[in-house]
């Protein structure tokens, strides 16, 4: 990728973190830690990767995603906001009663939204079947999935990943967002999924170990996936959760927790200051 | 002739799979048992088997649902109903995604395997999941018809379905309306509404009531959601007094979705003959049935004590 490419790209994640944390701050509810975490890789598959259409949000040749963490509602909306599914007006009814944005994803309301997700372990197994379909139908159209580290506790995504290595879905790539902590604390503390990489190549995966916020190294991660003929590719993508915001970076307290008024305002200028 | 609704389903999503090739088939390593093998047989390019993990089971089949497939997902009704609740409400109902669910050895007629494996909470699960629809065929004939209407029609089904052969209770003629009771026996002293393998327990109750100069009327509940209201009240309105009679936990199933109808309609004095709140055991099927209160002679006393209890 070029560097305007980069930059365009880069410009795109300081306008869906600040939406992330005007949402959350409105809603006095919601997830932004590990919403901040996954900017990037939301990011780069929206506006540069999948091969979607605003207008067409239901093409059956598209591209697919699956929020199997679905608790990052917030990155998600933000992103299809960004990317003129709906008005990012509509962002600020997250969470509030007769909003189509609900707490966690609900694909009858939201264009571009593939999958209701939220109870954890779930997004993975759906994903499968979404790339089985496109293999049964000989259908080119390529399915992403985002998994928590904390999520890898759930025992369904272990049947899952056997499932999608045994009917060879290549097809299929997930990221894991590696940032390392949970609601109740690190990974490693709270129930340890650890070593992350060796489970997946030991589950008959393709395994790539990026910087998740390292635009370049997504690319590189996902072209690569794509290369590969007999087995999914799952992306080791280490972050940080609450990425950009001095306060939350590493705090597990801000996995769901909302900021205030005052909070956001400080919040909000922290991120334009990146920005420019 | 005698058929297990297994058996019938086998049959009957093979043919279907002839008419329709976006059917594909799941099952958790229980091919043989639950039938899909059938289909197996004929679509091995449409069949998948996901090993012993019944929630990816039924995750998968969402995702394939949501990519336009209309999958039959089969296994015991245990582990269907059971072990893959969560993911059956969360991943296939919320979104109403177009999935059926083909559970097989459903109720104590498992038999020998035991407790374990004798789904009796399963309608009662289901059917309390919004947007899902539960159907419980009484006979082979019926099932068939019960799998055309699942695949034809758009959004989740939870399809019951056991492992012991029942008797023909149907011939070709049969039509199968979805969300409406079937009359078996007209009847005025009294109306035993029953469901999957109890109907022909309950028609022979009443044959036998017959002969004793009691008139009681036989109703068929196919579909257990959504429950045939109309049929239900005209029942306790004509008859004065309702026996229900199901596989099932007396908790939750048929018996609590017809008492709901009748005390907001038209309470009438209303007997269970069901499995009373109790875990089952390993044994043949007709032991299990005598030993658990399942049997034509407990339909027979529930109609008359039933009957004694009218005004």
């Amino acid at each position: 990728m070029n560097i305007e490419v980069i930059d365009s790209l880069t410009e795109k994640t300081w306008n869906i973190r600040k939406n992330i944390v005007r949402m959350i701050t409105q809603a006095q509810s919601g997830h932004p830690g590990g919403s901040l975490s996954a900017v990037e890789i939301l990011t780069y598959l929206y506006f540069k990767e999948m091969n979607i259409d605003p207008s067409n949000s239901k093409d059956p040749n598209r591209d697919r995603f699956v929020l199997s963490k679905g608790h990052a509602a917030p990155v998600l909306y933000a992103t299809l906001a960004e990317r003129g599914f709906f008005s990012t007006d509509e962002l600020l009814t997250l969470r509030k009663i007769n909003s189509r944005l609900q707490g966690h994803p609900d694909m009858k309301g939201i264009p571009g939204v593939d999958m209701s997700t939220g109870s954890l372990g779930q997004g993975l197994s759906a994903a499968a079947g979404m790339a089985l379909a496109g293999k049964i139908d000989g259908n080119a159209y390529r399915v992403f999935a985002l998994l928590g580290d904390g999520e890898l506790e759930e025992g369904q995504i272990w049947e899952a990943a056997m499932f999608a290595a045994h009917y060879k879905l290549n097809n299929l790539t997930i990221f894991i967002d590696f940032n390392g902590l949970q609601i109740d604390g690190s990974i490693s503390e709270v129930l340890s999924p650890l070593p992350i990489p060796e489970k997946w190549r030991a589950f008959g995966w393709n395994v790539l170990e990026i910087n998740g916020h390292d635009i370049q190294e997504i690319h590189c991660a996902v072209q690569s996936g794509k290369a590969f003929q007999d087995k999914p590719t799952a992306i080791i993508a280490t972050t940080i959760k609450g990425k950009c915001i001095r306060k939350m970076e590493n705090v597990a307290e801000w996995h769901g927790k909302a900021p205030t008024i005052s909070e956001c305002e400080e919040f909000l200028f922290e991120l334009s200051r990146g920005g420019l | 002739m005698a058929k297990a609704t297994r058996e019938a389903y086998g049959e009957a999503l093979e043919k279907m799979g002839g008419l329709c090739s976006d059917i594909v088939v799941l099952d958790a390593d229980l091919s043989k048992s639950t039938k899909t093998c059938v289909f197996a047989k004929s679509y091995p390019e449409r069949f998948f088997n996901v090993g012993i993990a019944e929630q990816n089971l039924a995750g998968v089949a969402a995702g394939l649902a949501a990519a336009g497939k209309i999958p039959f997902i089969s296994t015991f009704a245990m582990f269907a109903s059971g072990r893959a609740y969560e993911q059956i409400r969360n991943s296939i109902c919320y979104p109403k995604l177009n999935v059926k669910i083909a559970a097989t050895h459903a109720g104590l007629t498992v038999g020998e395997d035991g407790a374990s494996h004798q789904s009796i909470e399963d309608i009662s699960l289901m059917r309390s999941i919004p947007n899902m629809t539960v159907l419980v065929p009484a006979d082979g004939i019926e099932t068939h018809q019960a799998i055309r209407f699942a695949a034809e029609y758009d959004g989740p089904v939870y399809i019951r379905l056991g492992r012991m052969a029942v008797p023909d209770l149907f011939t070709e003629e049969y039509k199968f309306e979805h969300g409406k009771a079937v009359c078996l026996v007209e009847g005025t002293d009294a109306t035993i509404v029953a469901t999957g393998i109890m109907v022909h327990i309950a028609k022979e109750a009443a044959e036998q009531l017959r002969a004793e100069g009691c008139n009681v009327k036989v109703l068929n509940i196919h579909t257990i959601k959504p429950i045939d209201k109309e049929a239900i009240v005209n029942a306790a309105k004509q008859t004065g007094a309702i026996v229900t009679c199901e596989e099932h936990s007396i908790i939750g199933g048929l018996s609590s979705a017809v008492a709901e109808v009748l005390v907001e309609n038209c309470p009438v004095p209303m007997e269970r003959v069901g499995v009373c709140d109790t875990f089952g055991e390993s044994g043949i099927p007709k032991d299990l049935l005598k030993k658990y209160g399942l049997t034509v002679d407990d339909v027979i006393s529930a109609v008359k004590k039933v009957i004694a209890r009218k005004a």
